[in-house]
Formats: C-alpha cells, structure tokens, sequence
C-alpha cells in the first residue's frame, strides 16, 4: 500500500511568512493584505529575470525579519520559480549563506517546497526551514509564450503569470499556523496540450490529489474552513467542482482558487485568472496566512498546482501533465489566546 | 477519478470558454481597414510633395515599419493590437512589431547573441515562407507565361 498521506509527527510551526507582489496583484482585491508590492515592476533592476530574484530576497528578508531570525538560525532553504535552472530562485537568495536545495514544481512550487520545508522540520532533521517561490509576468512571458510588446491576442482560457514571491518559515518551536499533514501529488496527464489552457491540464492532478486526500484520511470537505487550489483559474475551478462532485465529494462552499482570488476579473484583464508560483505562492503568504492568525480560518488545504511543461515540449507537441501537493495548514490556537507571533 | 483521457479532453473542450470569434473578426476588419487608410493618407501626401512614385511606393511600407517599430518601443503597439488582433498582424505593421518587441527584449543579452539572434524569433518563419512561396509562384508564372495564359 503507498504510503501518500503523512501526517507529520511533530507538525511545525509557520513562524512567519512574507509576500511581495507587482503593481497590478497590489490593484487586485487581496492587495492591502500583501507585505510589500513595487510600482515598478523592475523593482529596481534592469532586468525582468533580476527583477524577479529581487522579488525573492525581499521577500525572505521580510520573513526573516518579521521571525526576529537570522540568516545563521535557518538550516535549510527549499525554493524555486518557473524560469530555466531556476535561476530566480539561486539568484535571488545567493546573499544568504544558508543551505539551498532548488526546486521545480512548475507552479505547485509553493505547496512542494512547504512539504519539504514543514517534513524535513517534522522528523527532526533540521530545527528551522524557509519554503520560498517566485514567478514574475514579463520573466515568464519572455520564456513561455512571446516578447513583452509583441502585440498579439490570448485566447479567454489563458491565464495571467503573477509578479509575485512568497516566502515562509516553518519551526519545531514557537507560535503560528502549524502544517499538520502533506500528500505529495502524483503527475496526471490526460492528453491536454493547449499551453493556453492550464487549468485544464492542471485539474485532473487537483482532483487526483483530493480524492486520495478525502479516501486517506476520512474526512469532508466541509471540514476545512477552506480548499485552496493554487492556479487552476477559472477553467480548472469549475473542472474541478465537476469532477469531485462526480466522485462523491462536493466542494461548492470551501473551494477557492488562489487564481481567482488575486485579481478581480472582471476590472482587471487577466483573462481565466492569476497563475505561476507567486500566485499561490504570494496568496499563501501573505492573505492566507493573516486569516490563519487572526483565527478567521482554522484549517485549510491548500494544494499547489502546477503544469509539468517547457516551451520546447509544447512545440513538439507532448501533452502537459498536471502535478498538485497537497498541505493541510491548521491554526495553532496559542496564537489566537495570547495574540503572539508576526505582527505586520 | 477514471475519466479517460479522451473523454476528458472532449469534456474540457466542450466548457472552454471560446474566443468571440466575431467581434474579433470585425476588429480585425476595422483596425486594418484603418491602418491600410493611414497609409493611403501617407501615399497622397509624398505624392503631393512632388515626390516620385517610384519612391512613394517604398516610402510609404518604411513609414508604416517606422511607425509600428516607434509604437512598438513606447509600449502602444500591443495594447492596440489586443483588440485590433490581426488587423495590426497582417499589415506590415505586425512584421514590423515581431521584428522590434524581441530585439527589445533581448537588449540585456548583449547584441550579437541577444538583439542579433533573437530579432527573427517570431520574423524568421515568416521571412522563410515567404520566400518559399514566391519561388514556387514564380515557376507557376514562368510556366503560365510561357504557355501564354498569363
């Protein structure tokens, strides 16, 4: 029998946890609940790719300093980001001397790295993990589908890559939301490879992923006080709902979608709704984790999702296969009673 | 979830939400109607300038290539073709675009390898088949012309 859902021993603590966003994610409905957004895109840099690893450093120095850490006290960094070697990811935290394992899980970076981060401090091998992801629009525009002011139309079931980078900080000890259970994704493909329809390629994975999460571990989605996808968008949501409520299992009053919560749809363009790690990633961190702590939601699965994909596969014509991880996320009630933890 | 991944790729298709293919198309219509006037304008105005029609005919494409490499570089070109689809595409304009936005976006890449390799990314096919079509046309013409149809 596999072995797919852990629940983790010890469940560590999220510390803190940090999110740093574009100008257009800051425009959108969860604006005022992200850590720091830059109405300059570039944040500073000359180039959409060093952009984007500024993104990442900010967005873990924020972490950090939100934990009162330093850099010393972190045993392990898991991150990662959608662009070639990960270079966002290598690039953007080379100013910390802090041992680096790089990671892509497409856009389930987010839920990947926090399941790595939140088992390696659950079984006591280090005391002290960061799980941090980027994605950045131009970045990822520039190496997946066209040149930035090359003028050409989306189809309506394209999605938006998100300019945004979260960060977090899983502890053995302390105060703050605890990771109590992860299931590691299996990668589903069921032939889709429109590159502009995502959700679609990413959905069977989501819903794989739940069902093997419902069926392990006895119980309902009304359970959770919310189910959070990472960027099936509009498309792979309603998939989704279709699907689970096919096998036996209705999400209609928790299920939400990171995607679809960034932007609002219909005053910003973004077609089927955010994507790319820092949308989940960015969502988690920042909104998702306030909610957390203020004792608002008590419990939560968020699972990442992410199309297992590059450009040159896409050309040659092999389908997208779909991969989502899945985290549950529960408040830790000593929070709530002593009021302890991040303040922002 | 034992859906197969036929019946699956049938069923996403069917719920995808699909381009409004009409109103692109008119669009598409309109904005190149429009660019294609612009032109013209350009055409009458050389021509009054007392410049020769010879030249008139290159000048006017280099206005349009100028303009759209110029709207390209201040970050317009795309936000009007967003709406105006292939009616930006297919004029000269679009060639113009495909060429400047990657040349633009591979300044940082250094100028052989970046802006020189990268300038035909989206041209190069364009530029290749097209050339290929007119050398098949051209012995579709000898042949036509030399049995005295054309």
């Amino acid at each position: 029998m596999q072995k797919s859902l852990i629940r983790i021993p010890n469940p560590p603590h999220i510390l803190s946890s940090a999110a740093v966003v574009g100008q257009k994610e800051a425009e959108g409905p969860l604006g005022a609940a992200f850590d720091l957004h830059s109405a300059d895109d570039r944040f500073g840099m000359d180039t959409w790719e060093k952009a984007e690893s500024e993104m990442q450093r900010i967005a873990f120095g924020v972490m950090l300093k939100k934990a009162g850490l330093r850099e010393e006290n972190v045993d392990a960094i898991f991150a990662g980001d959608l662009l070639n070697q990960c270079t966002g990811s290598s690039f953007g935290l080379l100013d910390y001397r802090i041992p680096y394992f790089g990671l892509y899980g497409a856009c389930s970076t987010m839920a990947e790295s926090m399941t790595l981060a939140a088992l390696t401090v659950g079984y006591g091998i280090f005391g002290v993990t960061a799980a941090v992801c980027s994605s950045h629009f131009c970045s990822a525009e520039r190496q997946f589908r066209f040149p930035i002011e090359y003028g050409g139309q989306r189809p309506p079931t394209a999605q938006w890559t998100v300019t945004g980078a979260g960060a977090a900080l899983l502890s053995a000890e302390g105060v703050g939301p605890y990771v109590t259970e992860v299931l590691p994704g299996i990668s589903v493909e069921k032939g889709i490879s429109d590159a502009n329809n995502m959700g679609a390629a990413m959905a069977p994975a989501a819903v794989d992923t739940l069902t093997r999460y419902f069926a392990a571990s006895g119980r309902k989605p009304d359970d959770f006080d919310a189910i959070l996808t990472g960027d099936l968008g509009a498309e792979g949501h309603g998939i989704t709902l279709d699907l689970m409520r096919t096998n036996g299992y209705d999400l209609s009053r928790v299920y939400q979608d990171c995607g679809l919560m960034i932007y609002s749809s219909s005053a910003q363009d973004v077609h089927a709704g955010g994507s790319g790690c820092g949308c989940s990633g960015s969502v988690i961190c920042g909104p998702v984790m306030k909610r957390l702590r203020s004792g608002e939601w008590r419990d939560i699965l968020f699972i990442g999702t992410g199309a297992l994909m590059s450009p040159g596969s896409v050309r040659q014509g092999l389908p997208i296969a779909g991969i989502a991880h899945l985290v549950r996320i529960t408040a830790d009630p000593a929070e709530q009673k002593t009021g302890e933890g991040e303040t922002v | 979830m034992n859906l197969d991944a036929r019946t699956y790729q049938m069923y996403a298709k069917s719920r995808s939400k699909k381009s409004p293919v009409f109103v692109d198309c008119l669009c598409a219509f309109l904005a190149g109607g429009v660019i294609c006037c612009i032109a013209e304008c350009f055409y009458r105005v050389y021509l009054h300038l007392h410049i020769p029609e010879n030249n008139v005919r290159i000048l006017v494409p280099v206005t349009m290539i100028v303009t759209a490499a110029l709207l390209t570089g201040i970050g317009v070109f795309d936000k009007i073709a967003k709406r105006a689809g292939a009616g930006t595409l297919v004029p000269i304009t679009g060639f113009a675009n495909a060429v400047v936005s990657p040349a633009i976006d591979s300044r940082a890449e250094g100028f052989i390898l970046g802006v020189g390799a990268r300038m035909f990314v989206i041209a190069g096919p364009v530029i290749v088949y097209g050339t290929l079509a007119s050398v098949v046309w051209g012995v579709i013409y000898y042949f036509l012309h030399k049995g005295g149809i054309m």
